[in-house]
């Protein structure tokens, strides 16, 4: 049975520190981080934190699970996410939200949030050096950092089902969840432009591993709520959009998709042969009509697959409804805007330029190479790519095209601004970002699922939140509102 | 919310040619300075030396 699609975005960006005889890029992600938070530090607690264990049902030795930092700068804010370091980049974990719509609203806070930290890290480096960062995947030299997605899974729906539907689509959304890049990476064939930052970084259909031989669905198995009703799949193969109809039919539709797994609705096997090889070729392909290889005969394009999808969306939609998936407003929405894109996909891929953060891209590039006679091959080419994806407002070239009214939003900037500090009331995101900014000091460390105060007398106490769902304003609002200390609360929650 | 402009790239203005139902509100020449006006506003926040800037850009992987 499909379960509420409580969903959220983590990001890695890009760092640069600029001007410096030896920049040292953890270093600059910590200044960063710190200066935003000087004044409203609490700690992230990692007692629930184990990113090596395999949904698959074991956890695996001698392959790459990824090691917590625990010494870097580490987070909570008030909207209810988590900011800290982790390799050598900032990265911004969006509070839990219930809908795609929420979850763009505070994935796009994060980017406030990271342009915040920019200018606040002003005073913390040296004469002539700044603290740059961009939202993208690659640096174009073979190094990739990720754009991650999260999304609230039945425990009840086997983990290979699971797989089994969500290949064809992770291999396919890049239609629309692409961000667009010059040239290729990681050892793929040559092309002047692809879809995707991300798909040449793919390498394996299943596993664990997110920083080497990256699989299309990753294994970890870290559900962050009660481990007998729930999953978290975790998504590594989404590029960081900055277009907000990219990042929202991204949540939106892949919530969908994992309802219908939930719901068994999926009756046809879409399956590609070779996943990882059509991952790439659809990347590679920005006129999308190139035909893939399915598993049961025949061939598709990789807008074939998606318009079976689509279809059984609708009648998923029809059928069930949409109740799981932010309802017939956000829901309904994402079914209507999904089906608007790939009929632009099939009109003209470049249609949807203002509304893809690919094409919106690929045209201004193409624009360049007009203009100024280019080859593809030029540096100047690689530039603008990389500024597209610049947080810094001056110099964005993503923010040019909103401002020269070039591309769609969705969002209303004065609720953006609001999402930097106020969590979604929709989940226990409200409970956690509500304590921290009523009694800073008494939290003392906070994680997914649980907070510890400092109630004034001993010994600490912890409030479990193991159910995403419990801890809304419409849950703990009022209690909230009426305590006037921690201890009060905690009293309170007890009785 | 900003109006978006339907406009079509180079790559795709022969398909434009062709159909009909995309009803562009601008005509070519319109459209033609409209978009030199950006790029040249563009080429304003442009880092310097491009080669070098580019190949500077050197991340750690991450994730």
């Amino acid at each position: 049975m499909a379960v509420p699609k409580v969903c959220g975005t983590e990001t890695e960006y890009g760092v640069v520190l600029r001007g410096a005889s030896d920049p040292n890029p953890v270093l600059a992600s910590s200044l960063l981080i710190n200066a935003y938070v000087e004044h409203r530090k609490v700690g992230w607690d990692f007692d629930d934190e184990t990113p090596g264990r395999d949904a698959r049902g074991f956890s695996r030795e001698g392959t790459q699970a990824p090691d917590i930092e625990t010494h870097l700068v580490n987070a909570v804010l008030t909207n209810g996410a988590r900011y800290y370091v982790d390799h050598a980049h900032p990265e911004y974990s969006s509070p839990e939200c219930l809908d795609a719509m929420e979850a763009l609203l505070w994935d796009k806070a994060g980017e406030r949030i990271l342009r915040a930290s920019m200018k606040a890290s002003r005073h913390l480096v040296g004469a002539g050096e700044e603290i740059v960062v961009y939202k993208n995947n690659s640096d174009g030299k073979g190094n990739s950092y990720g754009a991650h997605e999260n999304y609230l899974v039945d425990r009840a729906l086997p983990f290979s089902t699971l797989v089994h539907h969500m290949i064809p689509w992770f291999v396919t959304r890049q239609l629309f969840t692409g961000s667009g890049k010059v040239g290729a990476e990681n050892g793929a064939d040559d092309v002047d432009f692809q879809i995707s930052q991300r798909a040449d970084f793919f390498e394996e259909e299943v596993g664990l591993e997110t920083t080497l031989k990256r699989p299309i669905v990753n294994t970890r198995d870290e559900p962050h709520a009660d481990p007998q009703q729930f999953r978290r799949l975790h998504v590594i193969v989404g590029d960081a959009n900055l277009c907000e109809v990219a990042t929202f039919l991204k949540l939106g539709t892949t919530s969908i998709v994992l309802a219908m797994a939930e719901d068994d609705f999926i009756d046809k096997d879409l399956s590609v042969l070779q996943p990882v090889q059509a991952m790439h070729a659809v990347s590679h392909d920005p006129r999308c009509t190139r035909v893939l290889e399915m598993a049961g005969g025949g061939t598709a394009r990789a807008l074939d697959i998606q318009w079976e999808f689509l279809g059984l969306a609708k009648k998923y939609e029809d059928e069930t409804g949409l109740e799981m998936c932010g309802g017939e407003t956000v829901g309904g929405r994402v079914v209507s805007r999904w089906e608007e894109v790939l009929e632009g996909l099939e009109r003209d891929p470049m249609s949807l330029t203002g509304v893809l953060d690919w094409v919106t891209k690929l045209e201004l590039l193409e624009a360049y190479v007009s203009r100024d006679g280019l080859t593809w091959s030029d540096s100047k080419l690689a530039l603008l790519d990389l500024q597209y994806h610049d947080v810094r407002e001056e110099r964005s070239l993503y923010e040019r095209l909103v401002r020269a009214g070039k591309v769609e939003r969705l969002l209303i900037e004065d609720e953006v601004v609001e999402a930097m500090t106020a969590p979604p009331p929709t989940t226990r995101a409200y409970f956690r970002g509500r304590c921290l900014d009523r009694w800073p000091e008494s939290v003392v460390a906070a994680n997914w699922d649980s907070l510890i105060l400092d109630v004034g007398t001993d010994p600490l106490r912890r409030i479990p939140m193991m159910e995403p769902l419990r801890g809304s304003k419409a849950h703990v609002g009022a209690i909230l509102d009426a305590c006037v200390t921690p201890a009060e609360l905690v009293d309170r929650l007890a009785s | 919310m900003p109006e978006r402009e339907r406009k079509q790239s180079p790559a795709s203005r022969e398909r434009e040619e062709e159909t009909s139902d995309v009803a562009p509100a601008k005509q070519g020449e319109e459209l033609k300075e409209e978009l030199d006006d950006l790029l040249d506003e563009i080429d304003e926040v442009l880092e310097e030396n491009a080669e070098d800037f580019v190949r500077s850009y050197v991340q750690k992987g991450g994730e």
